[in-house]
């Protein structure tokens, strides 16, 4: 009951502030700052409304509708942590309307307390406690770094925490370099910036599917809006030029990583959320390359490039929570998000199949979804950006345009194998075979989620024109000249790419086929078994077949894994075959290991056990030696109080 | 007048398109096969191939969904999208303002993907093995592709294909060299995408071979002449975008009227049959490359993509 009052309050709040967001945006009145009465002592909590803040508003209320409507639905089993669902997107809220710094760490904090309750809703399972702990463990360590960066650039300020005044004072030399740092670490890891991910694939996997929707889609970009916000507005524009390579190469590296960890794991909503540390590096790029064009006062490139992350952050947010739902849609009505025991379910979920695949092409990038238009809007980019100039830096966006390339053929790949294992073919398991039709308030977020998402493919200048104030603030170039309703222009005079024109040759083309085959081929079919070759008939024992005669996610991953994944991944298959004689079956294993989980977690890791082995000694003293400690710590603390005394 | 003309012309061109695709076809395989010592077909085979499947009756399996019947339809719609969108044999028609590469690599990708998810559609394992090949290979293609777009785009300042004809019918010595390093690079890539030797026998199903003609093994009658059509307009395609991107002398101008197109037609299909000389002659020579080894290929084409774009770099003393 609690849950149906706490999502359907929701889908109405998001619902006010979806249209709330976009009046703002369209009719632009400016920043608004409003102090509220009551905050730290002397210093009043101020909350700040802009053209950047209200453009990830409208992305986050648009995704909180849509989760809340799937939280309505009876089948996501959020029961028993429901109302933590309104107090993350409160505190989502409270993160983007932050004004001051206090107001921004106490939102992200909030935010992550009600993600790890939220994440722990099915906290029988052991994975699901591991993926939490590990959760909660990157998102203090993220907060933290937020706040001392917050902390460095309020003490340039002579320590006044608000945003108005840290944009009066910006850092520079050491410290600038230091908050950048910190700003990679601290918002990098909570969006899902490589090499600080590895937290994201379990904690998505592990939550309820409208919870990991809303984290996947909305609170990743809210990680993106702190980044924004501390690198381009209250660090000023006069920063080097150079801020944008580390983010470009951090991005290139994670979009190739996420993309091909997508194609590898075996469980829906893990690859799902691979896919999003994939998307969130392209993203990434964008804004690294804003941040170079800026320091070569090329402002028409960094709107581009601004405006291009921006664009993909709205796809990224809609489709990929459109996915999620679906996958939450696919466990609750055939039991399992496992790929192996999936399949045919085309056959069973018409509706819920047809809003995968819009999802899906815009996972793929093909035009004209708006996928593609993020995508395309990035590579002009990107394709502009040798004129920053310095050959390493023309170099590196060589490496980091076929590295691109690169990540969205996986992520098309990606796209493939999910749709196909999961939902054609024929089903590997009867529970498969089962599955009925999403409920009534699923379906409609659903359908909801792919309409919106076609409307912005076919018109991403309108969302480029949404942008225009956010850009206006933080660069002082918009698109206006360069985006409209029908086309986007990477410069002016040239020629860019017209959503609604692709739309309508597709469309005339599509009606000429349909003339062409009416017109000259025979109508009707028949229906037979599948040809296959010519091999027989699957045994009576088995209704849809041998499950291992159809292509599954791991087969279908084979030939990337085996190319790509030995170098990436440390991919290695071991195969067990039996001597002559024995009757056993032959067993193949695979295994593979996140190059970040290698080479920075299990060290890390590693160092934390030793040293709290060695704290634990305190626990385990004689009487003799916890007095000689305390003794000692004693003599310890008088002799810095002696040795400060002339100071 | 002109908006007449652009449509004009495009009509012309998307007509010519359909129909010299399975013409194509044919002359390729009537030349490979005179290269053997063989008699071959007539060049109008595959046509007559394409209306004799019209005429029959479409067998599907019994749990083919409706993705199955119109997959091959999307497809080939797509493929129409991205022919209406390459000239051939005149620039500044109606659909020149869209013609951007990317969206044409994007057309390609949504085809590809359309038959891919169709491969996967009846669960079998042929369906599974092509499918899987096809978007590995494409993993692969897509950045030397784009390595050639960075090239094309660097000397042209736009990635829209009638401005960078124009650009490279003016060009210099230096970038001469560098679309020398592109034409190779691309002509490797249209070689795995087309899906022919070395990458792809297109003649047979063999394991080696096993990548687009098993992804539509179950397709019949009307279906299965759609995707021959969309496979023979996709290789017509990859023709004249290197011929319009590489050699674009010999075009008609924009606002030109018909007289020029007839001088313009006959030095396109005088590309095209060039074209397809060369590819048959490298068909005949080459055996088939292990799968394993074709990112190797595509990773020739990466290099050689790279090293257009540095030489541009260089020699252009790019600011």
């Amino acid at each position: 009951m609690s849950r149906r009052i706490a999502a359907a309050g929701s889908v109405g709040l998001c619902g006010l502030g979806c249209l709330f967001a976009l009046a703002y945006l369209l009719s632009g009145p400016g920043s608004i700052t409003f102090t509220l009465p009551f905050g730290l002592p002397g210093t009043p909590i101020v909350l700040a409304l802009d053209g950047l803040s209200g453009f990830f508003l409208l992305l986050l209320m648009a995704v909180g509708l849509a989760t809340s409507a799937a939280v309505l639905d009876d089948s996501g089993n959020c029961e028993a942590t429901a109302p933590f669902f309104p107090a993350l997107l409160g505190a989502m809220v409270l993160t983007l309307l932050a004004g001051d710094v206090f107001v921004l760490a106490l939102g992200l904090a909030l935010m992550s307390l009600a993600a790890f309750a939220l994440v722990l809703t099915c906290h029988e399972e052991p994975e699901v406690r591991e993926a939490a702990l590990l959760y909660i463990g990157m998102a203090i360590l993220g907060t933290v770094c937020l706040v001392l960066a917050g902390a460095q650039l309020a003490s340039s300020a002579g320590w006044d925490w608000r945003f108005a005044a840290i944009r009066a004072h910006p850092p520079e030399g050491w410290r600038a370099g230091l908050v950048l740092a910190l700003a990679l670490v601290g918002a990098g890891s909570k969006a899902g910036l490589a090499p600080l991910h590895v937290w994201l694939p379990p904690a998505h996997a592990a939550a309820p599917a409208p919870v990991a929707a809303l984290m996947s889609g909305a609170m990743t970009k809210v990680a993106l809006y702190v980044l924004v916000r501390l690198l381009f507005d209250l660090c000023g524009p006069a920063q080097p030029g150079w801020w944008g390579v580390p983010l470009l190469m951090l991005g290139a590296g994670g979009a190739v990583l996420g993309a091909l960890r997508a194609n590898t794991e075996g469980d829906i909503k893990a690859a799902l959320a691979c896919s999003t540390v994939g998307n969130m590096g392209l993203i990434v790029v964008g804004l690294g390359l804003a941040l170079a064009a800026r320091g070569a006062d090329l402002s028409t490139l960094a709107s581009l490039a601004l405006g291009g992350a921006l664009l993909h952050a709205l796809a990224h947010g809609l489709f990929k929570s459109l996915l999620f739902l679906g996958a939450g849609a696919v466990q609750h009505a055939a039991g399992s998000r496992r790929l192996d025991r999936l399949g045919g379910l085309i056959q069973c979920m018409p509706v819920t199949t047809a809003c995968v695949l819009a999802g899906a092409a815009s996972l793929a990038a093909l035009p004209p979804s708006p996928g593609f238009a993020g995508v395309w809007t990035l590579f002009q980019a990107v394709l502009g950006g040798p004129r920053i100039g310095g050959f390493g830096l023309q170099m590196l966006l060589v490496l980091v345009a076929g590295l691109m390339a690169l990540a969205i053929a996986l992520g098309a790949a990606a796209a493939v194998r999910l749709v196909g294992v999961a939902f054609l073919g024929r089903p590997r398991l009867p529970r498969a075979a089962a599955a009925e039709e999403a409920g009534r308030p699923m379906r409609m977020a659903l359908i909801g989620l792919a309409s919106v998402s076609t409307l912005v493919g076919v018109f991403p200048g309108a969302v480029l024109v949404l942008v225009g104030p956010a850009l206006r603030r933080l660069l002082t170039t918009d698109l206006t000249n360069r985006a409209g309703l029908l086309s986007v222009v990477p410069q002016n005079n040239l020629r860019g790419y017209s959503a609604i024109g692709i739309a309508v040759l597709l469309g005339l083309s599509a009606a000429l086929v349909v003339l062409l085959v009416r017109q000259r081929a025979t109508p009707g079919h028949r229906v037979g078994p599948a040809w296959d070759c010519g091999f027989r008939a699957p045994p009576a024992w088995l209704p849809f077949g041998d499950p291992l005669t159809q292509y599954g996610g791991a087969s279908f991953a084979q030939p990337l894994r085996r190319l790509l994944g030995t170098a990436l991944l440390a991919a290695s298959e071991r195969v067990d075959t039996p001597a002559p004689g024995e009757v056993r079956p032959a067993h193949i294993t695979v295994e593979m290991r996140d190059p970040a989980e290698r080479g920075l977690f299990q060290p890390v890791a590693a160092v934390r056990a030793r040293l709290s082995a060695f704290a634990e000694i305190i626990q385990a003293l004689t009487l003799h030696r916890a007095l000689a400690l305390m003794f000692a710590a004693l003599v310890l603390f008088l002799a810095v109080v002696a040795l400060m005394e002339p100071f | 007048m002109t908006v007449l003309l652009g449509l004009a012309s495009l009509v012309v061109h998307v007509a010519l398109m359909l129909t010299l695709a399975p013409v194509l076809v044919g002359c390729i395989r009537w030349m490979k096969a005179r290269l053997m010592g063989r008699v071959g077909p007539s060049i109008m085979q595959p046509w007559r191939d394409l209306l004799r499947l019209t005429r029959k009756l479409p067998v599907l399996a019994e749990n083919a969904s409706w993705l199955f019947r119109a997959a091959p339809a999307a497809a080939f719609a797509a493929m129409v999208a991205a022919a209406a969108l390459v000239p051939g044999f005149a620039l500044g028609m109606t659909t020149a303002p869209l013609a951007d590469l990317l969206v044409i690599v994007g057309l390609l990708a949504l085809a590809r993907c359309t038959l891919a998810l169709a491969g996967l559609d009846t669960g079998t394992a042929f369906g599974g093995i092509g499918a899987c090949r096809e978007m590995s290979f494409a993993a692969f293609a897509e950045p030397a592709m784009l390595l050639i777009i960075f090239a094309l785009a660097l000397l042209a300042g736009s990635t829209n294909i009638d401005a960078i004809a124009l650009v490279v019918r003016e060009g210099g010595v230096g970038s001469r060299i560098s679309l020398g390093f592109a034409l190779v690079a691309i002509v490797a890539v249209g070689i795995a995408e087309n899906g022919r030797s070395p990458v792809d026998n297109p003649a047979a199903q063999l394991e080696l071979t096993m990548v687009r003609e098993v992804m539509t093994l179950e397709y019949s009658a009307r279906h299965l002449a759609l995707i021959e059509w969309t496979a023979a307009l996709k290789l017509l395609l990859w023709m004249t975008l290197i011929a319009t991107l590489f050699m674009p002398f010999g075009m008609a101008a924009p606002e030109s009227g018909p007289l020029v197109w007839l001088l313009a037609l006959p030095i396109w299909w005088l590309k095209l049959a060039v074209l397809a000389a060369m590819l048959a002659l490298f068909e005949s020579t080459i055996a088939e490359m292990r799968v394993f080894r074709v990112p190797e290929f595509l990773g020739m084409a990466v290099l050689l993509g790279l090293l257009a774009v540095v030489f541009l770099f260089v020699s252009q003393g790019f600011v």
